[in-house]
């Protein structure tokens, strides 16, 4: 950013600013929700604001960072955004589904039960295992 | 045809991948088509269930759509809810929606759609009675989400895959 | 003029990025539960993929992006066979 590109376009710097920005601030919004929500189930929301336009806006500045900067498309970014919009719904699927097996099978009386399972209404044993 | 490429699409995208992670030349072509074609006929031996994509243009229209109206709109709602101060008291909770939709392409890109939009997230499907059970982070309107997912998602999606 | 507004906002774009990887670790070392742990440290990847881009947008070299390709494949495979063994007790079945 320094020596290499001497002479900029202003409506560049501003876009990739831009794009920046929102990017960075919908992933730190995230985070901030995640550290802030009560129950699990709640916080499963928080990161899939960082891995829709949270990546998107930084995979967007990169792009047009380096297609002006090397004078020719540059799109492998959108590798990283493909990528990570596919393999976050599988990761997160996962972890709902071992968070939903694992309450239900301590009994916990806010998740709703699967079909077969009668529920039994036990004490809450949430914070004591990790 | 089905015995030399077995899967036309995943051949073209691993090429297309391949060539913009090194360059765009001939010789990166050649290299890109020989390595996508051992990978799709890696992924024949592994016989998924092969989707047919009936309506293309209708697909491409639910996905632009989803992700430069519907994930935008969300992302600000729940950044909202995240920062400031909501307008009414949220109410987090489980909802049950039945399915038509059987096809496992289908159901797979519902659940990718549903988890990749913020407030909404796809905990567990049970195929037996054909319901989808999600987690909502504000269940405030509950009737317009539940003929969002029915009407629009799963009928685009049961159009193209079925 | 445009280079300094650029320098501005990657700079503020890479301290709100680590403020988010600090959220996360945060949330990792709370738990209170092992899925809230596994989902921090899923959050923390991406984070940290995303601060790899930024990166690569302040040296203006492209090395950056395969390093951030990497940590996104490594961290995608971790938190899945993370989230295996907590819904089985085993990663592979």
């Amino acid at each position: 950013m320094t020596d290499a590109t001497p002479d900029l376009p202003l409506w560049t710097s501003l876009m990739v600013s831009f794009f920046l920005l929102v990017g960075a601030g919908l992933t730190l919004t995230g985070s901030i929700g995640f550290l802030r929500f009560k129950t699990f189930y709640e916080r499963l929301h928080a990161p899939t604001l960082g891995t829709s336009w949270g990546t998107g806006g930084i995979v967007m500045a990169s792009m047009i960072y380096f297609t002006v900067t090397q004078q020719r498309p540059v799109f492998h970014e959108i590798l990283v955004g493909i990528f990570v919009t596919v393999t976050t719904p599988v990761t997160l699927m996962l972890l709902a589904r071992a968070a939903l097996h694992r309450d239900r099978s301590e009994g916990h009386p806010e998740v709703p039960g699967s079909s077969s399972l009668t529920e039994t209404p036990e004490t809450f044993i949430d914070q004591k295992k990790s | 045809m089905s015995i030399v490429l077995p899967y036309p699409l995943l051949t073209v995208a691993l090429t297309v991948m391949w060539m913009s992670l090194n360059s765009f030349s001939f010789g990166h072509l050649v290299l890109g088509l020989a390595i996508a074609w051992v990978a799709s006929a890696a992924m024949a031996a592994l016989r998924p269930e092969k989707p047919r994509i009936r309506r293309p243009l209708a697909l491409i229209r639910l996905l632009a759509s989803v992700i430069f109206r519907d994930i935008v709109l969300s992302n600000i709602a729940v950044a909202r809810i995240i920062l400031g101060v909501p307008r009414h008291a949220r109410r987090p909770g489980f909802m049950t929606i039945p399915l038509e939709m059987t096809s496992q392409t289908g159901l797979a890109l519902l659940a990718v759609l549903l988890t990749g939009t913020p407030g909404t997230s796809w905990l567990e499907y049970n195929s037996n009675e054909g319901t989808l059970l999600i987690h909502v982070l504000d269940l405030d309107d509950e009737e317009a989400l539940r003929d969002l997912i029915k009407n629009r998602y799963e009928r685009t999606l049961m159009e193209v895959f079925e | 003029m445009s280079l300094v507004i650029l320098s501005w906002s990657v700079t503020i774009a890479q301290i709100m990025l680590a403020l988010a990887m600090a959220c996360a670790c945060v949330r990792m070392f709370r738990g209170p539960r092992a899925q809230d742990r596994v989902m921090g440290l899923d959050t923390l990847y991406i984070n940290s993929m995303l601060l790899l881009l930024t990166h690569g947008i302040r040296t203006g070299t492209a090395i950056y992006f395969e390093a951030a390709l990497i940590i996104g494949l490594l961290g995608f495979v971790s938190s899945v066979a993370l989230a295996k063994f907590l819904m089985r007790g085993e990663v592979i079945e």
